[in-house]
């Protein structure tokens, strides 16, 4: 089973990197940008096939490793 | 006295630490790597700066689920002070002994200079030999150093008087300008609640001797090993 987990940046906390693509963004001519943040996309494959047991591990090393929570948030979805 | 240093992969001042530690104890620390599963009997633990994991994921998040984490833990909660230095702050507010985060510089460049500091409690083992609101210059040398933490926590770190350094001018003046890399409040460096932590970015354990251009990170060394060893 596969999954795919996006790790973002609360909202509030401020995103240099995603303020610098916004920047270099603008300074290529693309207009009409409201707000650029960067994230992280990680891919996960699992031996589980059952659904909520996967999500329940994802869940997991999401909070254990994949995020911080102090300053991130994640989303999982399985294939 | 027993001290210890952790080597994790991609440390790169632990001999710089050693050699700090060793200058005022007249004893070499341990070297412990990050592999071990448990920790002499020491009185002092250090981790030193580096980029471990080469900052893969987050900077510090796979050196804080290492076998010797746990063993760390309990040190700490046995209340054995722990210095954690540049990669070794971002380590522990990764394990949770400190709270908040560090992330990519505000200006998004890496900082590789000397900087000043003003030292804002005396009230710590690590802090108790410079003066309240003295200013002292160490150097910086990272690119993860934008400390934040959520409203409320900054609010408690600020009434249990939890903030050990705050980036300053020479004069001491506290200002964005003077902020090096967009942390929150120009912090530099924290306590924990029991005050036996500190997370700092700068680097005390380079300038200990008169070849490093300056001795202000001696007395920190010498503050909280003194006390450890008239303790």
């Amino acid at each position: 089973m596969k999954a795919r987990i996006h790790i973002t940046l609360k909202s509030g906390v401020l995103d240099p990197q995603g303020k610098a693509v916004h920047h270099a963004l603008d300074h290529l001519g693309f207009q009409g940008l409201k707000d650029v943040r960067q994230g992280k996309y990680i891919e996960i494959d699992l031996n589980e096939t059952d659904r909520a047991k996967a999500m329940e591990q994802l869940d997991e090393m999401c909070k254990a490793l994949l995020a911080n929570l102090v300053i991130e948030r994640y989303s999982i979805d399985l294939d | 006295m027993k001290t210890a240093v952790i080597t994790f992969p991609g440390s790169n001042c632990d001999r710089d630490m050693r050699v700090a530690i060793a200058a005022v104890t007249g004893q070499p620390p341990q070297a412990v790597w990050h592999g071990e599963t448990s920790l002499p009997d020491v009185d002092f633990i250090a981790l030193p700066g580096g980029f471990s994991y080469g900052d893969y994921l987050r900077c510090g998040a796979i050196a804080a689920r290492s076998p010797i984490i746990p063993a760390l833990i309990a040190a700490a909660r046995r209340g054995v002070p722990i210095l954690g230095v540049c990669n070794g702050f971002q380590i522990l507010t990764e394990i949770g002994l400190l709270p908040g985060a560090l992330m990519r510089n505000a200006g998004l460049n890496f900082i590789c200079r000397d900087v000043h500091v003003r030292v804002e409690t005396s009230q710590s083992a690590f802090t108790q030999t410079y003066e309240k609101g003295s200013v002292i210059r160490l150097p910086v040398a990272h690119h993860d150093g934008n400390y934040i933490i959520a409203p409320d926590d900054l609010a408690l770190l600020e009434d249990r008087d939890r903030i050990a350094f705050r980036y300053a001018s020479a004069a001491g003046e506290i200002d964005a300008h003077h902020g090096i890399n967009g942390s929150v409040g120009n912090i530099a460096g924290i306590l924990n609640e029991d005050r036996t932590i500190l997370g700092m970015m700068p680097h005390p354990e380079r300038m200990i001797e008169p070849a490093h251009g300056g001795m202000d990170g001696r007395p920190l060394f010498e503050g909280v090993l003194g006390a450890l060893a008239n303790a």
